[in-house]
């Protein structure tokens, strides 16, 4: 098996996976019935694309793994998300400034991923590229309103990206398969895109007239299967059905 | 405009156009093309199908029931989801482009217009119902993936309309 292509693509997906379920979990649940709707939208966007590349690795992985196996029968330990996108739905604000700095950077990936030497992980990637600028028009939308929105809103959405902030750091670690990868001219240098992005972000929240938060330490670990303590809960809700009954299907 | 060609048996047609998409049902699967390839070799037809948006959940629809409309007639049918070349709106048939407004929902502007649109600049998304192109975006993001939600301010009727994807 190609291990290192497995271990690259699932850090891809598995951000893509917990995401999707964050988001999952306000369907039902959002501020508006614009916002709701929206919401799982993106979700289902994000879970289409984490299924293409699962489908991708189940094949490499062999032994009749399937896309299920992995998204749903590995432990805490084995997800490789970044910490940001399984941060808690605190509110609204939250909602969109988690969504907002993950966008920025999926759609800077997804750019240049689609030029990788993988054919399959190209495909994937041009396709998301469609989805995602639409995802990252409408955060930036919603952290340009809220931050240039009334006192109170103004208020929650710097809260919302100074509790975010910390986390960003971490989109731009290289892990040793990545390197690897990046050698193969399979996988993308994230470490390379890091200036741009908070140029990118920066300028965003200057136009929601916010501030950019001036922070030296950050926290980072999803990457190495370090979690915070919301990952735990997020995956007993994710994983509930299949552990309950194994093998299930619709 | 279809800059990407399809590879479709004419024989297969009849069959192909039997399936319809489970949220736009007016549109039939050729409508729609995201049917890539269709031929049949040994009895057995091979279906290259392309999905609208990574996570369309018509896409596994749309292929059960091509299984079973080919099943019907005795043929077996194997069903390839297809990502490249990725899907766009050009790829919907005038025909199709006339029933889903028949439909009540409003065809794809081309990419600028779309984008002049969808964020509020401008006044271009026909009204379904009356014609009128005094309508303003309600949701970026509609009832499925591909629809953003439009109403119009002269009727004011709600309707849907079907995002330029490219």
């Amino acid at each position: 098996m190609k291990e290192n292509l497995y271990k690259y693509i699932l850090g891809i997906a598995d951000n893509s996976l917990i995401l999707a379920q964050r988001l999952g979990e306000l369907c039902g649940h959002g501020p508006s019935l614009e916002t709701d709707i929206a919401l799982t939208n993106i979700s289902l966007d994000l879970l289409g694309q984490t299924r293409s590349y699962y489908q991708y690795a189940a094949k490499l992985a062999g032994e009749d793994k399937t896309e299920d196996d992995i998204a749903f029968l590995r432990i805490e330990r084995e997800y490789k998300n970044v910490l940001l996108v399984e941060q808690p739905n605190t509110h609204f604000g939250h909602v969109m400034a988690r969504q907002f700095l993950f966008d920025v950077y999926h759609l800077m990936l997804m750019e240049q991923l689609q030029n990788s030497k993988d054919e399959t992980l190209a495909a994937i990637a041009k396709k998301g590229i469609k989805e995602v600028s639409y995802h990252k028009r409408f955060s930036s939308d919603w952290v340009k309103r809220l931050g240039d929105g009334t006192e109170e809103s103004k208020e929650k959405m710097q809260e919302a990206i100074n509790a975010m902030w910390r986390f960003t750091d971490e989109l731009f670690d290289v892990m040793e398969a990545d390197k690897a990868m990046i050698e193969e001219g399979i996988a993308v240098d994230v470490s390379e895109m890091k200036e741009t992005y908070y140029e990118k972000v920066s300028e965003i929240l200057e136009k929601a007239t916010l501030e950019v938060p001036e922070r030296k330490y950050f926290t980072r670990g999803g990457k190495k299967g370090v979690h915070t303590e919301h990952m735990g809960y997020l995956l007993a809700d994710l994983q509930y059905m299949q552990r309950t009954y194994p093998n299930m299907t619709w | 405009m279809l800059t990407e060609t399809t590879n479709i048996d004419t024989h297969l047609i009849p069959v192909l156009k039997t399936v319809s998409d489970p949220e736009i049902p007016v549109l039939t699967v050729l409508d729609l093309g995201v049917i890539r390839e269709a031929t049949e070799q040994d009895g057995v037809v091979t279906i290259k199908l392309t999905p609208t948006y990574s996570g369309c959940p018509a896409m596994d629809v749309i292929g059960d029931d091509l299984k079973t409309a080919f099943s019907e007639i005795g043929k077996e049918a194997k069903i390839e989801l297809i990502l490249s070349p990725a899907w766009t709106t050009d790829w919907i048939s005038e025909e199709g482009l006339q029933k889903m407004e028949e439909y009540g929902i409003a065809r794809p502007m081309s990419e600028s217009a779309d984008k002049d649109v969808l964020l509020g600049e401008k006044k271009l998304v026909k009204c379904t119902n009356c014609g009128s192109t005094n309508t303003h975006l309600v949701s970026q993001f509609g009832s499925t993936a591909c629809k953003a939600l439009f109403k119009c301010d002269d009727c004011q009727e709600p309707f849907d309309y079907f995002k330029c994807l490219k």
